[in-house]
């Protein structure tokens, strides 16, 4: 692998982002799969760093998911998209920055969509005047909240408590990185770093301390595939597609995943509980899994987060083999704690994937 | 092991280094003429089996290529030698099928 | 005043086989050579198809057929204006000179492999194009190309055929290049299994066939009719590739040692602004526009300015000299008044 073969790529791929006045759009799914992470992602840009982030409760889901699995048609996932651009200019701002990689690509599709067909864009405008008397500005730059943890990625690293290395064995730690079909794939100039050698999460990673493994199916989809997931008689197809990037990355001995869409930590992570009962094997090492983590949670534990704030404890694969590693204290006493201190219960554990 | 109502999907890709292809270098020790086939399908439009049982002296060299067991499709075939009249590279296809068949009579 | 000399851009096979004639012909070829040497791309290849003769045997002879030119090489041409009886031309190297006619023979570039982003030339350790294979045949050192490869594949269309790329056109020779390449590295590596992914084997040329079958019957090299999609790198550092196999209709995979991307031809990129010094033309493929492409090949739109070899569309050495030829009488013809 050359390395300055891709940095040189990566130049083609960079895009603006400035570091402030961004109107921040949740994701639908995130909150359930990953309760801190958009949570933490405030924590670190607004509150920690200090850029100017700002959210409000009546904005909505932006219909990705129904788009992509054919329960709504585009013309009614753009006009919920043109409410929330219309949020955005009754807020003050002019930049929107989302947490989903399904947004990001659907509110770039339809971005581009209206700048090739202006006729959908005044038809939308009606629409939504028509349903809720609100008009709206397109953003001047749109954003994934991954891309605002890659700028600050370095302001990140200063305040670090922890580096992505083996305490114990010295070495950095080799970590996947998988962006997520929709973040680049169908707009690679979109992304940084484009989409065949994606540098948005690697760039983390290495600011981090951290080792990049590139494997042979790093491209390949998590194994969501929506309609693939969506559609009991074709899970199979999902599990498949994840079975094979682990097949694939198991040679490199990965110590953790980190990714940046609701979708795929979440396949990448369930999935190898599944695989492990259905198959027998795990990809970790001492028979636990290989820990999925989004971009948030990376950053909340180098910056020294409890992880159970973070709530690494929803993970179906165990992390702690991957906090002692780092050497990040933890209790395990509190893992099932809830904010309120209160027990949550604790899951039942799997027979073939080992868990704590 | 849980039955979770789906399963790994097998998978079609064919690894072109890991394919066996002990018989089909057998074949090319005795019918040297199969490795410049090129594909072109002559033989399967005039084969007089193939419309009714799907056979293609086209499809059984190159599925021999990819590994592939071609024996049922072997017993399709007519031997009436209407392929080998029209291969533009002369292959002898007929002669071809029936080297096949005795390969695969001497593995068993 | 000599009313003799025709102006030469690009001292590549085109511009030398072209002086060459004109000398013959009683005329003043001034050739005009970017780089330090004369021989174009030619001079960069170890053999030529069909008959695998050297390369440097045909520069050689090329070279030695243009004594009493004059040749400048490391210089540019920086402004031609067309004048009432031929052309004022200054060279980079500050030389003025009066030229009657001016032939464009500046050839070719080829497609930058990096830009298939997909293939990973640059990227991974293990993949190079057909004219990094050709200059290690000929000698360099390349460090890419492991000691005794188990395991070589070359890719057909590498930027050409390609709409997405921007160059649509096929650029011909690429198929057979492959096809000798991939006979001269299993006759370097008789353990090896070669494959060639391609779209469509495009062999039009004498004897190109005869190399196809040779290819197939005594080499034993692999053709699977399908475009590569992706190329990655394994741990143990090997290339593999993705492709459909299509005549089977099944996905393919192949680990390979080392990865051949066949580049495809595009016009120089300072072709176009020479051109328009002249006001000559360029045409959709982004090449230049001959004045027609049946009978004046070798003519642009404008009085005076003649054209050569790949710098109108991709072609073979020989189809290159002949045109050169042709050219050569254009001018003598143009000179004469005889067009």
């Amino acid at each position: 692998m050359i390395f300055e073969g891709k940095q040189k790529i990566w130049s083609d791929y960079q895009k603006e982002i400035p570091s402030d006045g961004w109107f921040y759009v949740r994701s639908c799914i995130r909150q359930n799969f990953f309760p801190a992470s958009e949570k933490y992602f405030l924590a670190v840009c607004r509150d920690l760093l200090g850029h100017d982030i700002y959210e409000t409760r009546h904005h909505t889901t932006c219909g990705g998911i129904a788009y992509h699995s054919d329960t709504i048609p585009q013309e009614t996932a753009m006009t919920i998209v043109a409410r929330q651009f219309a949020l955005m200019k009754e807020a003050g701002y002019k930049n929107l920055v989302t947490s989903c990689i399904t947004s990001f690509g659907n509110y770039t599709e339809i971005l581009e969509t209206w700048r090739e067909f202006p006729e959908l864009e005044a038809r939308i405008r009606e629409n939504l005047w028509k349903a809720t008397r609100r008009e709206f500005d397109k953003p001047e730059h749109l954003a994934h909240a991954s891309d605002l943890v890659y700028k600050f990625r370095g302001e990140i690293a200063e305040r670090a408590k922890f580096r992505l290395v083996d305490k114990t064995a010295g070495r950095p730690l080799r970590i996947v990185e998988h962006i997520g079909c929709h973040y680049s794939k169908m707009f690679p100039h979109k992304g940084i770093g484009g989409a065949e050698y994606p540098c948005v999460l690697s760039g983390m990673v290495e600011a981090w301390g951290g080792e990049v493994v590139d494997y042979p199916e790093r491209r390949h989809c998590c194994g969501f595939g929506f309609r693939q997931y969506l559609v009991k008689a074709n899970r199979g197809y999902s599990v498949s597609n994840t079975h094979k990037k682990f097949e694939s990355m198991e040679p490199y001995h990965p110590d953790a995943i980190i990714t940046n869409c609701p979708g795929c930590p979440y396949f990448l992570d369930r999935w190898q509980y599944v695989i492990a009962e259905q198959t027998g094997k795990t990809y970790g090492s001492g028979g636990f899994g290989i820990p999925v983590l989004t971009y948030e949670e990376l950053a909340g534990l180098v910056l020294g987060y409890d992880p159970w704030d973070l709530g690494l404890q929803l993970h179906q694969v165990a992390v702690e083999p991957l906090l002692d590693k780092i050497g990040i204290e933890y209790d395990p006493s509190a893992k099932y704690l809830g904010l309120d201190r209160k027990d949550i219960m604790r899951p039942g554990l799997p027979e073939v994937l080992k868990c704590c | 092991m849980i039955d979770f109502g789906f399963s790994l999907s097998k998978s079609s890709s064919i690894k072109l280094d890991e394919v066996d292809l002990s018989l089909y270098r057998r074949l090319e020790e005795v019918e040297p003429g199969v490795r410049i086939c090129m594909g072109c399908g002559s033989c399967s439009a005039t084969c007089n089996a193939s419309k009714w049982s799907g056979m293609s002296v086209r499809k059984v060299i190159l599925d021999l290529q990819r590994g592939r067991d071609m024996k049922e499709m072997l017993s399709c075939c007519m031997l009436c030698g209407k392929c080998s009249m029209v291969c533009p590279r002369g292959i002898n296809t007929r002669h071809l099928i029936l080297s096949l068949c005795r390969l695969y009579e001497s593995g068993k | 005043m000599d009313n003799r000399k025709i102006l030469v851009i690009g001292g590549g096979v085109a511009g030398l086989e072209a002086s060459k004639q004109l000398l013959r012909l009683g005329l003043h070829p001034v050739i005009v050579e970017r780089s330090e040497r004369l021989g174009g791309h030619v001079a960069g290849w170890y053999k030529l198809f069909p008959d695998m003769r050297p390369a440097s045997d045909v520069v050689n002879q090329l070279v030695e057929g243009v004594k009493g030119a004059t040749v400048y090489l490391n210089t540019r041409v920086a402004y031609m204006n067309r004048l009432k009886d031929g052309f004022s031309v200054m060279l980079g190297n500050g030389t003025g000179l009066h030229c009657r006619a001016v032939l464009i023979t500046t050839g070719f570039r080829l497609f930058e492999a990096a830009r298939k982003e997909e293939y990973g030339y640059g990227v991974y350790d293990r993949v190079i194009t057909n004219s990094d294979l050709e200059a290690w045949f000929g000698g360099e050192a390349d460090g890419r190309i492991p000691d005794n490869p188990r395991t070589v594949a070359f890719v057909h269309c590498v930027g050409s055929r390609d709409l997405k790329a921007g160059n649509q056109q096929c650029s011909k020779v690429c198929c057979m290049t492959a096809v000798k390449q991939a006979i001269e590295m299993k006759e370097k590596f008789p353990d090896a299994e070669i494959w060639c992914f391609y779209m469509d084997l495009r062999l039009f040329g004498k004897k190109y066939e005869d190399f196809y079958i040779n290819a197939q019957q005594q080499y034993g090299v692999h053709f699977v009719r399908g475009r590569v999609s992706e190329v990655s790198e394994d741990i143990a550092g090997r290339v593999v590739l993705k492709a459909e196999d299509t005549l089977t209709g099944h996905p393919v995979k192949l680990s390979a040692d080392l990865l051949v991307l066949m580049s495809g031809m595009l016009c120089n990129r300072d072709t176009e602004s020479l051109a328009a010094m002249v006001r000559a033309e360029v045409d959709s493929d982004g090449f230049l526009r001959s004045r027609d492409n049946i009978c004046n090949v070798n003519e642009s739109n404008r009085p005076g300015v003649f054209f050569a070899g790949a710098c109108t569309g991709a072609k073979t050495v020989p189809e290159t000299l002949a045109e050169a030829r042709a050219a050569a009488l254009a001018v003598y013809n143009y000179m004469s008044g005889n067009d």
